[in-house]
């Protein structure tokens, strides 16, 4: 395998998992301030592809079809947070997971219902189409490199909000101690909407990014989801860092695993079987990373004690 | 130190920059109340968890009828004779009073693996756990909802539950509290007839109910034991008096 | 209102006449509906060990589902093909008799959970829930990506597996098996729920810390119940393969481990036929709703978030107006 190859396949892992970020961020936020588990984050990020897809349908313009993702998934975050999540956060956590796992159905057939079970297709915008070359001479997707970009601006924009605004003091206040919050005055329904709407924003543009390189489909949302859930459990549940940390771990093992385990394999077995084994294991090894996460730190790499 | 049951040897435990335990010894000796007072803040939960088995010290040992236990978890403590009572009454609210006690009688007797025998039909768990509530005062109220009893009910029926355990030394948590003035001085009379089968390390906020029935008193301060003694040594000690005294009369 | 006791006697006797009736009045179809509910009602007694009693909310029981579905899946193939499964270092041959095919689902899922168990149990609350499903999401695209029984396409099985002096092929036979093997594993999970094992297990559920201190390794008896969770959940995965007599990867999908949670939620949780009710429920709304509209999983995603938020206690909660269930 050359060094080009693997640069490649290293940037694809970063694009991988800088997507996976925009995902993780939002559920490890809601999960930090009002400790709920919210299954219905993958139907936010397939709001976001399919008002994506709509939009850039209807004016063939990408970055309206963008801002639509954000817009679109947002309201509908908001909304759902209002008329029945809010009612989840002092419920347990089964009564979270079966309740979210309702609105998973409800979405996903509502948006059958209305699109009907057919593909759309996100096209990447003209300006971005082909590929740039990198210093070191390296042909790179201009597409996926502005994801990586995009990706890399929110987690600043993340990382900057939590830190140093009055808003990101009260998340942080949040986490600590819900009544610490309430007694500073905060009117907390709010800032739980607001959150509820953030995670919810960068889920949908996540989906609508991904969304020009897959298809726009039903049940796009839930492998997105549980490799989300992957990542927080690798990161710590309730950290913006080990988030990003596990985001880009996550990305970088299984792209690279996808295309090195069966050249690695191929070295000492026969080509075919190689390819199978090779892949096997391959669509195995986040988990396994997970699992040995667990093993050493059961409680994620940034998470509390 | 023959009489010692368990001894806490110079432990330390920090969290970041506090040191919750910063270097503490003490011991608990056959047929005594031991209280353990101290501001809040000195590092009382701590200590009590690191000596429970909820919490590994940084450095420092414990040691239980003369092993060191300091490595064993909980419930291989709790086998071992460490009986204890918390400060929030920690119970399986759903079960009845009964309940609660045979799960103690369960981890007593070794049983737990036993998947298809009933057992609220084993008549040795069954003595065993009635008898305990028979020493609290609980007999009556065997088949009651834990979830319905009173405040000091379930005082009552932690204790009954560490009996079950037939402990070797008790570690209870603020056990008076919320108890009234009445409650507090039958429990105190308990845990002096009780003293004489385990001693007791007793965590207390209650003043008046530690000078009455503690043998000797420890005072924690910023992680730190300062001083040991009698009921009349700590009321002597001006240190003490500084510390904490006076911060409670301040109050 | 009813007791609990009556409820779960009415649901059985139902059980019993109704596919017995479809079977004299000629319809088959209702008795494979039958046979169907009482399968996925056993893959939730079995969750229900672990949820209901133990508090452990797996959401990844599609994975012993699965396990168990694949072990008849591969055990049939090589028996209908006549290939031996493994020649070396010793011979082993595939199968169609139920009753091995059992036991080895059985103790393939049992050691499934005991290794997805020991690794997830190190955490609790939403790490739990999390890493559970991961573990199902790791096993479902297992599946896919190895070719050798079917992959994404999944694997057949023409004539369905033998049992001894009955014909399996005839519905009210195979559904007699099934209903047989429910009543044993309720027997089984009842018993467990009155041991010493079972007030520990429960105990735990309430009070993690009260457990710990009178001795008992909590964490050791989470683990046995989440294998007999699994195994139970494995069995009824053998049993769903041989109604259908195909096994795919879907009977991995995080969709299967949803699923089963919802026959115990809208039953009642931690209640002995709590999933059995559900499960009945559940094959009825799937064929009238499903009869009514496509897009039916609308009503049932609106029906569960009813029952969540407004009926604690499930059907049986409702029909027993006890909210805790202590019939000794």
């Amino acid at each position: 395998m050359n060094t080009l190859l693997l640069i490649e396949q290293i940037l694809n892992g970063l694009q991988f998992g800088v997507m996976l970020f925009l995902m993780a961020a939002g559920l490890t936020l809601i999960f930090g301030v009002m400790g709920l588990i919210n299954l219905a984050h993958g139907s936010l990020y397939m709001i976001g592809a399919f008002a994506a897809a709509a939009v850039a349908g209807w004016t063939g313009n990408f970055f309206l079809a963008l801002i639509a993702s954000l817009v679109a998934a947002a309201i509908v975050g908001a909304l759902v947070e209002l008329t029945i999540i809010r009612r989840l956060y002092a419920r347990d956590h089964l009564e979270q997971v079966l309740a979210t796992f309702a609105l998973i159905l409800i979405f996903s057939e509502a948006t059958r219902w209305i699109f009907g079970s057919f593909p759309l297709f996100l096209n990447v915008p003209e300006v971005l189409k082909g590929s740039i070359t990198l210093p070191g001479g390296i042909q790179y997707s201009l597409y996926r490199l502005t994801i990586i970009g995009i990706g890399l601006a929110v987690a600043v924009g993340l990382f900057l909000l939590i830190s140093k605004t009055r808003v990101g003091m009260r998340i942080r206040a949040g986490e600590n101690d819900r009544e610490m919050i309430a007694a500073l005055g905060v009117d907390i329904s709010v800032l739980y909407t607001m959150v509820f709407a953030l995670g919810a924003a960068l889920a949908g543009l996540s989906g609508a990014l991904v969304g020009a390189i897959q298809s726009v489909e039903v049940g796009m949302g839930e492998p997105v989801l549980i490799l989300a859930f992957v990542v927080i459990v690798i990161g710590g549940i309730g950290s913006i860092k080990g988030a990003f940390a596990g985001a880009i771990l996550v990305g970088l093992t299984d792209t690279l695993g996808r295309t090195m385990l069966p050249l690695v394999f191929g070295s000492f077995m026969e080509a075919s079987a190689a390819t199978t084994v090779g892949s096997a294991l391959a669509s195995m090894l986040i988990y396994i990373l997970m699992a040995g996460v667990l093993l050493f730190k059961p409680t994620g790499l940034f998470g509390a004690t | 130190m023959t009489d010692s049951i368990l001894s806490v040897r110079n432990i330390r435990k920090s969290f970041g920059a506090l040191n919750a335990s910063d270097g503490i010894s003490l011991d608990l000796r056959q047929g005594e109340i031991h209280a353990l007072i101290g501001p809040n803040g000195a590092g009382k939960s701590t200590l009590i968890k690191q000596i429970a088995g909820g919490l590994r010290p940084d450095s420092g040992s414990i040691e239980f009828l003369g092993n060191d236990v300091t490595r064993l978890n909980t419930a291989q403590r709790a086998r071992r004779g460490l009986g204890r009572t918390f400060q929030i009454s920690a119970l399986a609210m759903e079960y009845t009073v009964l309940e609660n006690a045979v799960l103690g009688a369960i981890g007593q007797s070794g049983k737990v693996f036993r998947l298809f025998t009933p057992a609220m039909k084993d008549k040795a768990l069954l003595d065993r756990a009635r008898e305990s509530l028979k020493r609290v005062g609980l007999e009556a109220q065997e088949n009651a909802i834990t979830a319905e009893l009173s405040h000091g009910q379930r005082r009552q029926l932690e204790v009954a539950v560490a009996l079950t355990l037939a402990p070797r030394a008790f570690l209870m948590d603020e056990p008076m509290a919320g108890m009234g003035a009445e409650g507090s001085k039958a429990l105190t009379e308990f845990l002096q007839e009780l003293k004489q089968e385990a001693p007791i390390l007793l965590v207390e906020h209650d003043m008046d109910a530690v000078f009455a029935c503690a043998d000797r008193i420890s005072v924690l301060v910023y992680g730190k034991i300062i001083a040991t003694g009698t009921v009349d040594d700590i009321r002597a000690n001006p240190e003490v008096r500084v510390a904490y005294l006076g911060e409670e009369d301040a109050i | 209102m009813l007791r609990e006791r009556y409820i779960n006697l009415i649901v059985l006797a139902l059980l019993l006449v109704v596919p017995a009736h479809a079977y004299v009045t000629g319809e088959p179809f209702t008795v494979t509906l039958a046979t169907r509910a009482v399968i996925f009602a056993l893959a939730g007694v079995g969750l229900n060990l672990a949820l209901g009693q133990g508090g452990l909310v797996s959401f990844g029981h599609a994975a012993y589902f699965g396990v168990g579905g694949y072990v008849m899946g591969i055990l049939a193939s090589h028996a209908q093909n006549y290939e031996p499964i493994l020649q070396v270092p010793f011979l082993i041959e595939g199968t169609n008799a139920m009753p091995v095919i059992w036991l080895v689902a059985i103790v393939m899922s049992a050691l499934l959970a005991l290794l997805v168990g020991a690794l997830s149990l190190r955490t609790s609350g939403v790490y739990f829930i999390m890493v559970t499903l991961a573990f199902g999401q790791m096993l479902y695209y297992f599946t896919i990506s190895w070719p050798a029984y079917g992959g994404e396409d999944g694997l057949s099985i023409y004539v369905r597996n033998q049992f001894p002096g009955l014909n399996t092929l005839d519905p009210i036979q195979f559904y007699g098996i099934c209903f047989v093997l429910l009543c044993a594993a309720l027997f089984l999970v009842d018993r467990i729920n009155k041991s010493p094992f079972g007030l520990a297990l429960n105990g735990a559920h309430q009070n993690e810390e009260r457990v710990q201190t009178v001795g008992i390794n909590v964490y050791r008896v989470r683990l046995v119940a989440f294998v007999i969770s699994g195994a139970i959940t494995g069995l009824a995965g053998a049993l769903f393969a041989d109604l259908n007599r195909f096994v795919s990867p879907t009977m991995f999908s995080w969709q299967i481990s949803g699923e089963i949670m919802i026959f115990i939620i809208l039953g009642g949780v931690g209640r002995l036929f709590g999933p059995v009710l559900g499960a009945a429920l559940y094959i009825l709304l799937e064929h009238f709703l499903g009869g009514l509209s496509e897009y039916w999983f609308i009503y049932l995603g609106a029906i569960l978030l009813g029952v969540v938020l407004f009926a604690k206690g499930g059907i049986i909660g409702k029909l027993a107006k006890r909210e805790v269930s202590h019939d000794g």
